[in-house]
């Protein structure tokens, strides 16, 4: 057993966390939200310099072939800084999906170089936060495909210039199997893409598919099986934005403590209020085993055992999903008016964690698919 | 990062596992987890003594058997999850620390053996009726007369002073300084005249707690522990020690375990899909303390000071016991509700639900209650 972060692993902590506090910062983050997107070009190149894009995805297609806890790092990191840029949806997401697959090379060496954006469609309306769930129909016509169906809140897919979309090839709209991903160009004829930004900073989309014919060389991976390939990348993912949350976690906690030692009211530090330092502890302690959560998954998602990885990110999602909103409900609290107003970041992390909640399942979801994968995961 | 046991510990694991299995007695009845029977208990850690188990977080120099870190939280963790008790802490983890740091050798070696075989057992005699949460205002008065102490005053919330052959007491010894400067700490055999033991019936319905008075007790001087005054001192290391099996993980993972079996006994219950989610939510809060606890663990392992991650031990582990205990109560149904008997074909875990329900309110007060430990730690985040 062994918790220390190796010294790769400290320096790319350490650089990630200079990035977000020189490069980023709330000045930028406010800046970008007037972008189109929520995407700053430079920064997501500076990303792909970094050699970040590429991290997560397999050496022999460009990528660094980096851990799901060195990608956690930076995603930290990420989080703290308010950096907008869809690192997890854009990169980490797809990036995974498109390495399991094996397929597409070309794309994935393009979206390690930054040069291109990529969205995952997999959630459906009525989906209820289940990948395995998906009407959308990818039929057989010809030498490709004819797809049809509509996707909810696509990450990134504003920005992307390739959507790697799950259809049914085979199977009913619950079976895993009999799920193919195919790479589809928003622009392409049938497709109707309706943007929208996000609660806590980001863009999505909902798309509707309407009779898309796409090419046999456009599929992704084995026909019938993409869900084995999307569920993981999806745990990745979570992991991932699992990571940014304790970020965001983590900066509140310390702008909370900050704001106790500073604020004066009734002539002393509002932090010599004994009900304040009570909540203040209880957000550190809850920071704490989050931490624990995200250093747990984000090595058990690496596991060849699916329940073993399922469980240990489902643990993680279910467990963030309830302390990140304890920790940003207090942080506002704790600041009381300005806190509620958008003049203060706090009132921002409140927002991207409110988010966080719902983005890669709800906390309902995971404790469900918990318990569905204990079983199979053996006894601790 | 690993987060596996190397294979020597794994090793070591399976022969713990091993003798536990066939050494651990079998449960009479409901089992509310704790100790309440003297001979039961005392059998047991004779037992472990006899095995050199006992004082399992002792070097080999003392009568331990000179594990590590890990070799003693793997200890623990077997002991809880093959539903052993765990074993009475006043000798093994409050008492022998502190004789190993502050203690001469003839203190040491008249006392530490007789703890690591079972042999002798001690109470802790800290609180007082008006010195709880505020302990340094503790009143019971030692004056010093040739080669003894003269001991009057009142302890109270004292563990197992029936069974005890020993207490380790914080006395006044000097009312003139400020108070943490003015305590001492002594060794006090319980057959001294003037000790009288009153119990004290919690609302588990057990005798466990009791009401210590000391009239006139003569106390010798060598058995002061330490210096004169220095009592505050020695009482702040023994809180400080022990911090990698606080949160009580192991125990919750064997309560939390025997939950879910009494819930898969139940057609009712078992297809219940909120009671899954309860079960589900415990077991994803037990995971998270788990890992934390681990992160404390593997520090003190490498010879590190616990890192912050660990001041939320204490209160999270009591917590989430809390919780399991209320858990097991809540779906046993009207089957916890006879109390100190049992309904007829009820699954022993929920008859004993109820009991453990009611003793386990006490784990988020003693060894400094919940909010003294948010106190404490508030102090270091803020600095004010």
């Amino acid at each position: 057993m062994d918790f220390s972060y190796s010294q790769e692993q400290e320096m790319l902590r350490e650089s990630a966390a200079k990035f977000a506090a020189k490069g980023y910062g709330f000045d930028r983050y406010q800046s970008t939200l007037q972008l189109p997107g929520h995407c700053d070009a430079t920064m997501w190149s500076q990303m792909a310099e970094f050699g970040w894009l590429g991290l997560p995805l397999p050496e022999d297609a460009g990528g660094l072939g980096g851990s799901a806890l060195d990608v956690s790092l930076i995603c930290e990191a990420l989080g703290a800084g308010m950096v907008l840029e869809p690192y997890v949806s854009g990169a980490v997401l797809p990036g995974h999906l498109l390495g399991l697959c094996a397929g597409q090379p070309d794309l994935l060496g393009r979206l390690a170089e930054g040069e291109t954006q990529l969205a995952v469609a997999w959630a459906e309306p009525g989906s209820a936060e289940d990948p395995a769930y998906c009407a959308t129909r990818a039929d057989a016509d010809g030498d490709g495909y004819v797809l049809g169906g509509r996707k909810q809140c696509v990450l990134n897919a504003p920005n992307a210039t390739t959507l790697i979309v799950s259809a049914r090839s085979a199977g009913g709209d619950h079976d895993p199997d009999g799920i193919s991903l195919f790479a589809v160009d928003p622009q392409s004829d049938g497709l109707e893409l309706k943007p929208y930004p996000l609660m806590g900073g980001g863009y999505a989309a909902d798309i509707r598919l309407d009779q898309v014919r796409v090419g046999a060389a456009s599929r992704v991976g084995a026909a019938d099986a993409g869900f084995g390939p999307l569920d993981a990348a999806l745990d990745h993912a979570t992991v991932a934005a699992c990571a940014q949350a304790l970020g965001a976690m983590s900066a509140l906690l310390e702008r909370t403590r900050e704001y106790l030692r500073v604020r004066k009211q009734f002539g002393t530090p509002i932090g010599s209020f004994q009900a304040l330092q009570h909540r203040l502890v209880e957000m550190f302690v809850e920071v704490e085993q989050s931490r624990s959560m995200v250093i747990m998954s984000g090595v058990r998602v690496e596991s060849a055992e699916p329940a073993v990885r399922r469980r240990a990110v489902s643990a993680a999602k279910a467990y963030l999903g309830q302390s990140s909103k304890f920790v940003a409900q207090q942080a506002v609290q704790l600041h009381g008016g300005i806190g509620v107003t958008e003049e203060l970041d706090v009132g921002h992390y409140f927002r991207q964690l409110s988010a966080f909640g719902t983005l890669y399942g709800s906390r309902e979801y995971h404790l469900r698919r918990f318990a569905d994968n204990e079983a199979g995961a053996g006894a601790e | 990062m690993n987060l596996d046991f190397s294979p020597e510990d794994q090793a070591f694991q399976a022969e713990v596992r091993a003798w536990m299995r066939d050494n651990v007695p079998p449960q009479e009845g409901p089992s509310i987890g704790i100790p309440s029977h003297k001979e039961t208990q005392f059998a047991w850690e004779r037992k472990l003594g006899a095995k050199g188990w006992l004082a399992y977080t002792w070097p080999e120099a003392y009568g331990g058997p000179g594990w590590t870190a890990t070799q003693q939280y793997i200890f623990d963790t077997e002991r809880a999850l093959a539903g052993a008790p765990p074993s009475s802490p006043f000798g093994l983890s409050m008492l022998g620390p502190v004789l190993m740091q502050y203690g001469n050798e003839a203190q040491k070696e008249r006392y530490l053996p007789p703890i690591a075989r079972g042999e002798e057992f001690w109470c802790q005699g800290y609180s007082e009726p008006g010195a709880g949460s505020d302990l340094a205002g503790l009143k019971t008065r030692a004056t010093r007369e040739g080669d003894h102490y003269l001991v009057n005053g009142q302890k109270i919330w004292t563990t197992q002073a029936h069974w005890a052959h020993f207490m380790f007491c914080l006395v006044r010894t000097n009312p003139d300084v400020p108070k943490q400067q003015g305590i001492s700490f002594l060794l006090i055999d319980m057959n001294t005249p003037g000790i009288e033991i009153r119990p004290i019936t919690t609302i588990d319905g057990h005798h466990h707690l009791n009401e210590v008075f000391l009239t006139d007790v003569r106390v010798p001087t060598e058995n002061l522990v330490g210096e004169e005054g220095q009592g505050w001192t020695i009482a702040k290391y023994l809180l400080t020690h022990e911090r990698t099996s606080i949160a009580g993980v192991a125990d919750s993972y064997y309560q939390l375990g025997r939950l879910r079996d009494a819930a898969a006994s139940d057609a009712a219950l078992a297809r219940d899909p909120l009671v899954t989610r309860r079960l589900s939510a415990l077991k994803v809060d037990l995971l998270a303390l788990e890992y934390t606890n681990l992160r404390t663990l593997d520090r003190v392992a490498k010879g590190q000071p616990p890192g912050s991650e660990s001041s939320g031990l204490k209160i999270k582990g009591s917590e989430l016991q809390q919780a399991i205990s209320e858990a097991q109560m809540e779906l046993g149904g009207p089957g916890a509700l006879p109390w100190l008997s049992a309904g007829e074909d009820v699954h022993p875990v929920f008859a004993a639900a109820a009991q453990r329900y009611n003793f386990l309110r006490a784990s988020s007060i003693y060894g400094g209650s919940n909010e003294i430990q948010k106190n404490v730690l508030a102090k270091l985040l803020l600095q004010l």
